[in-house]
């Protein structure tokens, strides 16, 4: 078989576990479900490995096909097909996706098993796989949209998945409408290379637009900045990027699959795949990289204050994707996905490890209350570690390789790349220490009463009920996290996906170290060859300068993270009581929920207040009661004539035929 | 003869019913004046047919005929049901359908 037909399958299994789910939910038993659920998705991943083999055994320039099934839009001038689109970039999308949902489903096997919703939570989560493999794989910028608009919406769904808290609900919306300003930004965009290409179809776009575009044409800019609305939205960037913390309400499973692994990375996905474009327009690439680097320092400053473990995690997850917009927009593109790829790794193991302490919690997720997990849950500890590590780039781990590379590369084009590399060395030691104060507050230290109940009796520790957000307590009936919660060591299908995850994280940087193994980039490298900024190479010596720093200061974030909250816990406390308003920003994130409150959602406001009471009033009301005056005026007058006496009507019809009759005698003669 | 004066007598015919219409309140007399003013028609019609020499004047006031012979049925039967139900057989008196 073709390498597309292998892609057709990877997008049809997903499809098909989803629907059978949704349709059959009467008829599968509840752990068939789970089955039903990550079979497809296992072998999407089967099918997904096939196509790179039969990629893999072609020529390196030639991997790249357009195959559709049939037309999905065609009318005067427009002719779009149901296609899809292969080649290195989105094979390598498509087995990151399908791998790391494999493990994450076979996570919410277990994890989910109580909820009264596992039907409905295995056909959403399948059917936002199938979404993401249609964004990736789709071969023109329609299909793409659609991709793009099904994620959003299984994004939505799947956060407001216990619908009856209303802040889950809340959040979900926030999601939404965040998530369609961007969809907005990408009409928009595909609408513009319409309008100038004349086509939609990737392969045609990206040969024509070199020749149509002069470099910085405002049209290509605008194009550029557009699909970056669209990009930032769904990546979570600045300023488009509150939606990210509140999407923490969904289960942990969706936080980790789409709100870590994949569905946030499409952004990324998105610029790496519209390459050509942002090399035509260097301003919006520069735009975008520097919106990437100020997300991932600013994201970084916020993660250090936060007390909710999912949401700490969140803000570092937005962190991260700055790395890979900074470095897909700079010219950094294998680089970039490479990183995507160790950090859909270890942020997943991460979200699964830490929705493993939160079940042992009884659903709390305040670090204040953990303590001494360490010595309750040590298979947890151990890979949440192993997660921390890689995501504070510790030397030899997989985060260290990817997160430097990128920074490498900046370092080797100069100029003010240059101090994004330095920027980004600052994230990265911003990153050590926030990941590292979540591991000394929650691993080592007297256990807290939860632990101590699962050392003692080693049963969960089962609470009141709680909404984290609001401490309130609420039901255990469908609609609301069940009453039963799963941690890794007592069940065996998340303990195998976090150990694959741990494993992938401690060694996928492997593939890919300077001057040693090059499997990752020789791959990618031919999908980005007709970009003039794929000649930068930094030299092998420069990588390993890099390295070297990185490893430095990753260490260094580590060690201050350990100097702050185990040597010297008392510290902490002095900072926040000296920098008090630069803790309060923090805190507070920037102040960014607020500033969007007071630019956007209040102006709209207040316009709507306008619209009801002045508008609405005068304009509306006064058409309208002003028609019904002028129709029943005339149906006053008209009453009169209508007298009941039979000799009135015939009066009237003697006076009119008489009337006319003068009228045609006159003008006759 | 000249059709001046069929004409004429044709007119005054028509307005005497058309008064009558106006004045009378009695429906059996408002039907007399119905018949008079139809009548009058006929009478017109007959005169024009004379003076243009063909017959399809005359074949209309047969038609005539038969529609005021309907006519009188149907005005005839509403009086009779007037008279059962012992309206008052004043058209003034029947206005319920003002406006």
């Amino acid at each position: 078989m073709s390498a597309t037909t292998w892609a057709w399958l990877v997008l049809l299994l997903p499809l098909l576990g989803s629907i059978s789910i949704a349709l059959g939910f009467r008829a599968i038993p509840a752990r068939a479900a789970g089955i039903v659920g990550t079979a497809p998705i296992g072998l999407a991943f089967a099918c997904g490995v096939a196509m790179l083999a039969n990629l893999l055994g072609q020529d390196p320039d030639a991997r790249h096909h357009a195959s559709s099934l049939w037309d999905y839009a065609s009318v005067a001038g427009l002719d779009i097909k149901l296609g899809i689109y292969v080649d290195q970039l989105s094979t390598f999308m498509v087995l990151v996706v399908t791998g790391v949902s494999t493990l994450i489903h076979l996570y919410s096997f277990g994890y989910m098993q109580s909820d009264e919703g596992y039907h409905r939570f295995f056909s959403y989560l399948n059917f936002f796989v199938f979404s993401m493999l249609l964004l990736v794989l789709a071969g023109n910028f329609v299909l793409l949209i659609v991709g793009w608009a099904f994620v959003g919406f299984a994004s939505y769904a799947l956060i407001s998945f216990w619908y009856r808290r209303t802040t889950a609900t809340r959040a979900g919306m926030k999601a939404f409408v965040i998530n369609v300003v961007g969809d907005i930004g990408l009409v928009l965009a595909a609408f513009l290379i319409f309008r100038e290409l004349g086509t939609f179809d990737y392969g045609a776009v990206f040969a024509k637009a070199p020749e149509v575009f002069s470099t910085n044409e405002w049209t290509v800019t605008a194009i550029c900045l557009l699909l970056l609305v669209g990009a930032f939205a769904k990546s979570a960037q600045l300023p488009l990027h509150t939606w990210l913390p509140d999407a923490m309400e969904g289960p942990t499973p969706v936080s980790s699959l789409i709100h870590a692994a994949t569905m946030v990375t499409a952004g990324v996905y998105l610029i790496a795949r519209t390459h050509v474009l942002f090399v035509l327009a260097p301003t919006a690439a520069d735009i975008a990289a520097f919106t990437g680097l100020a997300t991932l320092l600013v994201a970084g400053t916020i993660a250090i204050a936060q007390t909710d473990l999912k949401r700490a995690i969140a803000y570092s997850t937005m962190s991260q994707i700055g790395y890979m917009v900074m470095g897909v927009s700079i010219g950094a593109y294998a680089q970039g996905l490479f990183h995507l790829m160790t950090h859909a790794f270890f942020k997943a193991l991460l979200f699964m490890a830490a929705g493993s302490i939160i079940s042992a919690m009884a659903n709390r997720q305040d670090i204040d209350r953990m303590s001494g997990f360490w010595k309750a849950m040590r298979f947890t500890s151990v890979l949440f570690l192993i997660g921390s590590l890689a995501l504070a780039a510790f030397p030899l781990t997989s985060g260290f390789f990817s997160k430097d590379s990128i920074l490498a590369f900046a370092e080797a084009r100069g100029g003010m790349y240059t101090w994004m590399a330095i920027g980004g060395y600052v994230g990265a030691f911003l990153t050590a220490i926030y990941t590292f104060r979540l591991v000394f507050r929650v691993l080592p230290g007297d256990p807290c009463p939860e632990a101590e109940h699962l050392i003692e009796s080693d049963e969960l520790y089962h609470g009141p009920p709680i909404n984290p957000a609001t401490e309130e307590e609420e039901d255990t009936e469908v609609g609301f996290p069940g009453a039963h919660h799963h941690i890794a060591e007592q069940s065996k299908p998340m303990a195998v996906a976090m150990a694959v995850l741990g494993f992938g994280a401690l060694f996928a940087g492997l593939i890919q170290i300077p001057g040693v193994t090059d499997v990752l980039f020789k791959f990618l490298d031919p999908a980005f060859a007709n970009s003039p900024l794929s000649e930068v190479h930094p030299s092998v010596g420069a990588e390993w300068r890099g390295l070297a720093i990185g490893g430095l200061i990753s260490i260094l974030g580590i060690a201050t993270a350990w100097l702050l909250w185990v040597r010297q816990p008392e510290l902490p406390a002095l900072f926040r009581e000296r920098l008090r308003p630069v803790y309060l920003l923090c805190l507070d994130k920037w102040y960014f929920d607020e500033g969007i409150d007071l630019l956007v959602v209040r102006p709209a406001l207040a316009i709507g207040r306008f619209a009801n009471r002045t508008f609405e009033r005068l304009v509306v009301d006064g058409l309208v009661i002003g028609t019904e005056d002028v129709v029943g005026g005339g149906g006053r007058l008209v009453r009169i004539v209508q007298s009941g006496y039979v000799r009135g009507y015939a009066l009237l019809l003697i006076v009119g035929f008489a009337g006319l009759a003068l009228y045609f005698l006159l003008s006759s003669s | 003869m000249n059709v001046e004066w069929y004409v004429v007598l044709s007119s005054l015919l028509f307005a005497v019913g058309a008064m009558g219409i106006l004045v009378r309140r009695s429906p059996i007399v408002i039907l007399l004046c119905l018949e008079l003013m139809l009548n009058a028609g006929n009478l017109a019609l007959v005169a024009f047919s004379r003076m243009v020499g063909n017959q399809q004047g005359q074949v209309f006031a047969i038609v005539v005929m038969v529609v005021a012979a309907c006519e009188v049925v149907v005005g005839l039967g509403l009086i009779v049901a007037l008279f059962r139900r012992k309206l008052p057989l004043d058209v003034d008196a029947l206005r319920e359908l003002r406006g």
